[in-house]
């Protein structure tokens, strides 16, 4: 090092930037290569497993179920095999839909509804700290009521039966998108809630490009626990309402099952119910994880 | 090394911070006194153990802080009809403090569109300014998929993508390896050599200091006070070559001494 002569010519200010960099030991070199995984049928190798094995375990199931129904002769009025409720279903398949139908309308009516409200009412409640104060507890009050016990009281006053199943669906359905989302848009991190001020954003620009951003992954933790309930809340309500007869969901198709003893649509109705809650959870899971999978890291694949 | 004296005569500062204390609602002093001009195109170092209000005073300097006594101004810069200095100011924080939804052009670009600059104007200038910091082709990468020197490159970018008269750092290279700490110091060298805004770089490390600034300012804790502002004469370009000089080895021995006594007073 000593005999290094110290005026020696060096380029200043250092040479910066560019392509020509990449290669001279820079950050630039970190940029990762990649090498492609096997697809089949466009799901790569991997994660082919995790697919088939709970399909493999279910369709176990059901052969042992369908082996002990007609190994021990149970009748179909207390237990039918699944092959009877899959023909029940194909061949009541025409009220059965309608009945699906419809509520899968009061669903994602209360679901939309719920949506627009809950996110609204957050960013109401955190732009100011006394209408927070003043109306969230009656939010609180709404979530608690068991709904089972208002549906009734919903469907004298509203008088229409599709609008308080509606009402009701919603009800079950707001508070956890209205709680998640007040979470997340009071949890940007505060030094970007600095950086904002100190460029002198307004209201307007800190919501649009910080708090909103920050408040997604939040948002979209609740939407999947309000998909599912916007689901138990039209199925409840319908239940409620149910012998009104004017209103004819899944819930009523069920209950109307169980009076006449045909166990087989019962169930039929009840697969039906169960097949809509999961497309409803996997469809919010999709958007959730397009919507995230750059950043959040909920959505984000590790490797070690 | 010697003690700096206050600036050159009849050269309006940039920022003039007189007798600036700050008390915390929980009664802390963070700062008490302090007495400082920062001018045009200087490279200044606030150099002090932690608790020493070096963050806090960098905070009241770019009003994300008030202080509880005493007046920062802005002689040089615009102000608002209602008298208030609208400083042009770029701020690094101790994180890189990117926003993890947007790839790092989109992070670069906010300044700009929170000043309401057109989209086509403010991605141009924001691609430039990652290119001068050296990622260029990174302008679609997400702050995750970059390695922790990376995130603080967009970050300076950011805050130099609006041409700021004074760029306000806080310990911005502390939580990075020494190797890239050390092309971050020549780097960021580089960009203020070429631009010439004003630095002004908090950090507790005497040889960063001592490598990069014109002036340290040393302070001391408990509470904060300016105790010694240093003038730092060795030549530019600081380089490799300098950093293993006996020039640079005696500037950090006069610098840490001093640091001593301050913590010591």
């Amino acid at each position: 090092m000593n005999d290094l002569p110290r005026n020696s010519p060096l380029p200043f200010p250092p040479p910066l930037a560019g392509e020509g960099r990449v290669g001279d030991g820079t950050d630039a070199d970190a940029r990762p290569v990649f090498a492609r995984e096997r697809r089949v049928l466009g799901i790569a190798v991997s994660t082919w497993p995790s697919i088939i094995a709970p399909i493999a375990i279910g369709i176990l199931m059901l052969a042992a179920w369908e082996a002990i129904v007609r190994i021990r002769g149970t009748p179909a009025y207390i237990l039918p095999g699944p092959l009877l409720i899959g023909q029940t279903l194909w061949s009541d398949w025409g009220t059965l839909s309608e009945s699906l139908v419809i509520t899968l309308r009061i669903t994602f009516g209360a679901l939309a509804a719920a949506i627009v409200v809950g996110v609204a009412l957050a960013i109401i409640f955190t732009q100011s700290k006394w209408l927070e104060k003043s109306l969230y507890p009656y939010a609180v009050i709404l979530q608690v009521t068991p709904i089972i016990a208002i549906a009734p009281l919903i469907i004298i006053w509203v008088g229409d039966i599709g609008l308080s199943l509606l009402i009701c669906a919603w009800i079950v359905a707001f508070f956890p998108i209205l709680s998640n989302t007040i979470l997340g848009l009071s949890s940007a991190d505060h030094n970007l809630v600095d950086l904002f001020k100190l460029y002198r954003a307004d209201r307007w620009q800190t919501l649009r490009y910080l708090r909103l951003p920050a408040a997604l992954p939040y948002f979209l933790g609740g939407l999947k626990i309000s998909g599912g309930l916007a689901l138990i809340g039209a199925v409840v309500a319908e239940f409620v309402a149910g012998t009104g007869g004017s209103a004819s969901g899944l819930a009523y198709r069920i209950l109307e099952s169980m009076y006449r003893l045909q166990i087989p649509r019962m169930f039929a109705a009840l697969f039906l119910i169960s097949a809509s809650g999961i497309a409803i959870f996997g469809i919010i899971s999709m958007i959730a994880h397009f919507a995230l999978r750059h950043w959040h890291e909920s959505a984000v694949r590790r490797e070690n | 090394m010697s003690l700096a004296t206050a600036g050159t005569p009849g050269v309006r500062p940039l920022v003039s911070i007189r007798n600036v204390s700050k008390q915390f609602a929980n009664g802390t002093l963070a700062i008490r006194g302090v007495d400082l001009d920062l001018f045009g195109g200087e490279f200044v170092s606030l150099l002090g153990p932690s608790g020493c209000g070096k963050s806090t005073l960098l905070r009241i300097i770019a009003k994300l802080g008030q202080p509880s006594a005493g007046t920062v101004e802005w002689p040089t810069s615009t102000h608002s009809a209602s008298g208030e200095a609208h400083p042009d100011l770029g701020f690094v924080f101790q994180d890189p403090t990117l926003m993890p939804w947007s790839n790092a052009l989109k992070n670069v670009m906010l300044p700009l569109t929170l000043a309401g600059a057109p989209d086509g104007e403010a991605q141009a200038r924001s691609a430039e300014m990652l290119a001068l910091v050296g990622l260029k082709g990174f302008e679609k990468s997400y702050p995750r998929e970059l390695s922790g020197g990376m995130r603080m490159r967009v970050s300076i970018a950011r805050a130099l993508v609006t041409r700021p008269k004074i760029l306000l750092m806080d310990e911005p290279f502390a939580a990075l390896d020494e190797i890239t700490r050390h092309r971050l110091n020549d780097d960021l060298l580089g960009l203020w050599w070429q631009n010439r805004f004003t630095a002004v770089f908090v950090t507790h490390s005497v040889f960063e200091s001592v490598y990069l600034s014109q002036r340290i300012v040393v302070m001391a804790a408990r509470p904060g006070r300016v105790m010694a502002d240093l003038k730092n004469e060795a030549v530019y370009p600081r380089d490799a070559l300098f950093r293993t000089s006996a020039e640079y080895a005696h500037l950090c021995r006069v610098a840490s001494e001093t640091l001593k006594q301050a913590i010591a007073a």
